[in-house]
């Protein structure tokens, strides 16, 4: 491919590479004997510090052709592979074809083992420790960043070793939240309630989770709750997983419980990401990766 | 243009040679017995160590797949590479203090490319007779009876060859695997491809290179001529003696019948002093003494001497007074403090390595009851070849503890990763970094334990 502005790099390219293989034949072959007056054959004609002689102690012959080699060899290699301008040598050869030839060698070497468990039900896989330990491998390489290497997460990013889940709790919805990723959108809630409508609201909102919470606050904030949020969070707080809305009746927070978190999660809302891997990981490897998350939330 | 003369004859001189065959003499004697020795034992050990079995495996085998290196009893992993680190330290310092005294021995006596031309050289001989027979087959037409000779001393030498290539394959793959594998073709082709490269290796250095690795190639051979002194141990031709070269009245002891050069591996004339091509292999002395002995002069007209004694004509006593100088005292004293000190590391070896990782990405968060955690990765590494169970603990903040699982089995040489969260109750460390240690320690014996430092962030 070519990726000059100009013909004229290409031409500039070969011809410095070119000139610059024969001159170092040409330079071997001056080099290789050369013509000193008779009688004096003995040095080779170097005088250092005025009167030290260098004596001629030849290389092997065999060493001069390796200097050839080299030239032929680069010769060969430019033939073959892309190296003059935007020739593309005869054997074709890119990065981009190695990389593919690499996957596909890899593909078929490990792609049986992953087929093999592809084909069992993600929960007969959380039987195999085999599988499981494979899976580990896969979420620490792929998902560890965000959930942390026990799976157990960290503020904004959902804990996968309890049973509360955010988008559902079946192997299929979890296939679907690796694959497919997830986008979890909570609104900016804070203009239409106002500072104190609010703070109403989220006492109301740690009331459904049995914390500490103002009494008065809370019974101002359940109609506000009831208008603004039992669309998505349903009518007793419980979440909706087809939405991602999460359930507020239980113990589980994912940006923190404490009020002033509360109040800012409801006043500027939330937007939080997890990314589509099916094309970076593929069906097989996903399947043994929901059988390892499954597994985080059995023990 | 010389004023008054003929123009200067004009000549054209090569700058690259052909090399000229050499066929050393077969020598015997005091130093050639040496030099068999050496062949002996270091070819016994390399060839025969591959098959020794140690319990259920081999002895010796650096299996680099799974990255485990197995010495006897001892499992070295990658993290150990500080080992191999002291080992090339310890082979550096001989290497010092071996030529300081009695230059290059290595290369006389113990390099491969001496021990391989040596084994080869005897092969020659045995086909293709001694020196002057060798020098004559050279000369002489294609016959049949050359073409047999030829081809019998190749096969032979390939042989050799191939058998020194699957050999040192064994040390890195299951040598009697591979020996099966050998015979069903069915190795693979990596191990293939090494056999081969070493023993075409070895075929082409000893049977074709020969001292031409020494006079070109070899690095080795041209830094140790730096570390010769006036009192180093070399191979000394002894002119004052020596000279007049001839026989008759008149004369020195050398009779010039030119032995010291038919036996020399390096095809140089020791009588012209020290020179870079000489291995320091002693095969001339060896020559000369047999000569000396039968024309009735005293040994040694060749022998170890060092520039020093040539000059003050020291005794042999006083020139071996002279070896405890300076350089070989510190190079004797640094060699055995750094042998000593990786002997007693490798004693007190524990075998238990781990990694502790901590998790980059969710630094600290709370959990249940407003309990503070951190989560880690520890790669713990079983290196001894039993099962082994390690009970994990942490320490460095007032009442931190690991919740969950806390005892962990792993494998004979094999490691495991677990990931593993630490705990503190809110408020007792403020908000930061805290300094805390890892203990993992057998359940078994407590000596197997390793302490390992990570921290605590708080926010």
């Amino acid at each position: 491919m070519n990726e000059f502005t100009s013909s004229f790099w290409d031409l500039y390219i070969s011809i410095i590479t070119l000139v610059s293989i024969l001159a170092c034949g040409v330079l071997l072959v001056a080099q290789s004997r050369r013509r000193v007056a008779g009688g004096e054959a003995e040095t080779t004609g170097h005088t250092w510090d005025e009167d030290l002689g260098e004596y001629n102690n030849p290389l092997p012959r065999w060493w001069m052709w390796l200097f050839w080699i080299t030239i032929v060899f680069s010769l060969v290699y430019l033939v073959l592979y892309p190296g003059l301008g935007s020739f593309t040598g005869l054997w074709k050869w890119t990065q981009v074809s190695q990389l593919e030839q690499e996957t596909a060698r890899h593909e078929e070497k490990f792609g049986p083992l992953y087929e093999r468990y592809a084909r069992m039900e993600v929960k007969a896989l959380l039987a195999e420790p085999a599988a499981l330990a494979i899976g580990q491998k896969l979420f620490l390489n792929n998902c560890a960043q965000c959930h942390a290497s026990d799976g157990a997460g960290s503020r904004g990013f959902p804990n996968l070793t309890d049973r509360d889940w955010q988008w559902g709790g079946s192997p299929e919805a979890i296939k679907t939240t690796i694959g497919q990723g997830r986008v979890g959108v909570m609104p900016q809630m804070g203009p239409a309630l106002g500072e104190q409508g609010t703070k109403d609201v989220a006492h109301y909102v740690m009331s459904l989770s049995g914390l500490a919470h103002d009494g008065i606050r809370a019974a101002r904030g359940k109609p506000l709750f009831a208008q603004n949020c039992v669309a998505c969070h349903g009518a007793e707080g419980k979440g909706n997983p087809a939405l991602g809305a999460p359930n507020l009746a239980d113990a589980t927070w994912l940006h923190g419980a404490a009020e002033p978190v509360i109040i800012e999660t409801i006043t500027r809302g939330r937007t939080n990401q997890m990314p589509a891997h099916q094309d970076l990981l593929g069906e097989a490897r996903i399947h043994l990766l929901t059988a390892y998350v499954l597994s985080l939330s059995q023990k | 243009m010389k004023a008054g003369g003929a123009p200067a004859q004009v000549v054209e001189q090569a700058l690259y040679e052909v090399r000229k065959a050499i066929h050393p003499r077969a020598v015997h004697g005091w130093f050639a017995g040496w030099r068999w020795a050496l062949v002996w034992a270091t070819q016994i050990v390399f060839y025969g160590l591959a098959w020794l079995p140690w319990n259920d495996r081999q002895a010796v085998l650096f299996d680099i797949a799974h990255r485990k290196f197995a010495i006897f009893g001892l499992i070295l992993f990658p993290q150990d590479i500080i080992y191999l680190t002291v080992l090339l330290i310890i082979a550096a310092l001989s290497l010092f203090l071996f030529t300081a005294v009695a230059g290059r021995l290595w290369c006389g006596y113990a390099c491969p490319q001496t021990v391989y031309t040596e084994i080869f050289l005897w092969v020659e001989e045995r086909i293709e007779g001694d020196r002057p027979a060798r020098m004559k087959l050279d000369a002489s037409p294609l016959t049949p009876r050359k073409f047999a000779l030829r081809a019998a001393k190749h096969g032979v030498w390939i042989a050799i060859a191939l058998w020194t290539g699957f050999t040192f394959v064994g040390y890195f793959t299951p040598i009697r695997e591979l020996w099966d594998a050998v015979w069903t073709a069915a190795t693979g082709p990596w191990e293939t491809f090494w056999v081969l490269f070493y023993g075409f290796a070895t075929y082409g250095n000893a049977g074709w290179m020969r001292e031409q690795v020494c006079k070109y190639m070899c690095p080795y051979a041209r830094f140790q001529s730096a570390m010769f002194d006036n009192d180093t141990l070399i191979i000394t031709y002894d002119r004052e003696r020596g000279e007049p070269r001839g026989k008759g009245t008149g004369k020195g002891h050398c009779v010039d019948c030119s032995i010291c050069v038919q036996v020399c591996p390096t095809g140089i004339d020791i009588r012209d002093g020290l020179q870079y091509e000489c291995i320091g292999c002693a095969a001339c002395i060896d020559g000369c003494d047999r000569v000396m002995e039968k024309v009735g002069f005293p040994k040694g007209l060749i022998r170890y001497s060092t520039t020093h004694a040539m000059e003050h004509k020291l005794t042999r006593a006083q020139m071996f007074k002279r070896a405890f100088r300076p350089r070989v005292l510190i190079y004797s004293a640094v060699l055995w403090a750094v042998i000593i000190a990786a002997g007693v590391a490798l004693w007190n070896r524990v075998p238990l390595k781990v990694d502790v990782i901590r998790d980059r990405a969710a630094i600290s968060r709370e959990v249940e009851g407003g309990l503070i955690e951190n989560v880690y990765r520890l790669q713990i590494m079983n290196t001894s070849e039993a099962a082994r169970a390690y009970r994990l603990s942490v320490s460095g903040l007032p009442g931190i503890r690991i919740p969950g699982e806390t005892v962990i089995d792993v494998n004979g040489a094999a490691s495991r990763l677990v990931p593993v969260k630490a705990r503190i109750a809110p408020g007792v460390a403020a908000a930061g970094t805290h300094r805390i240690d890892f203990g993992i320690e057998s359940t078994d014996d407590p000596r197997v334990a390793v302490r390992e430092k990570s921290v605590f962030i708080v926010r």
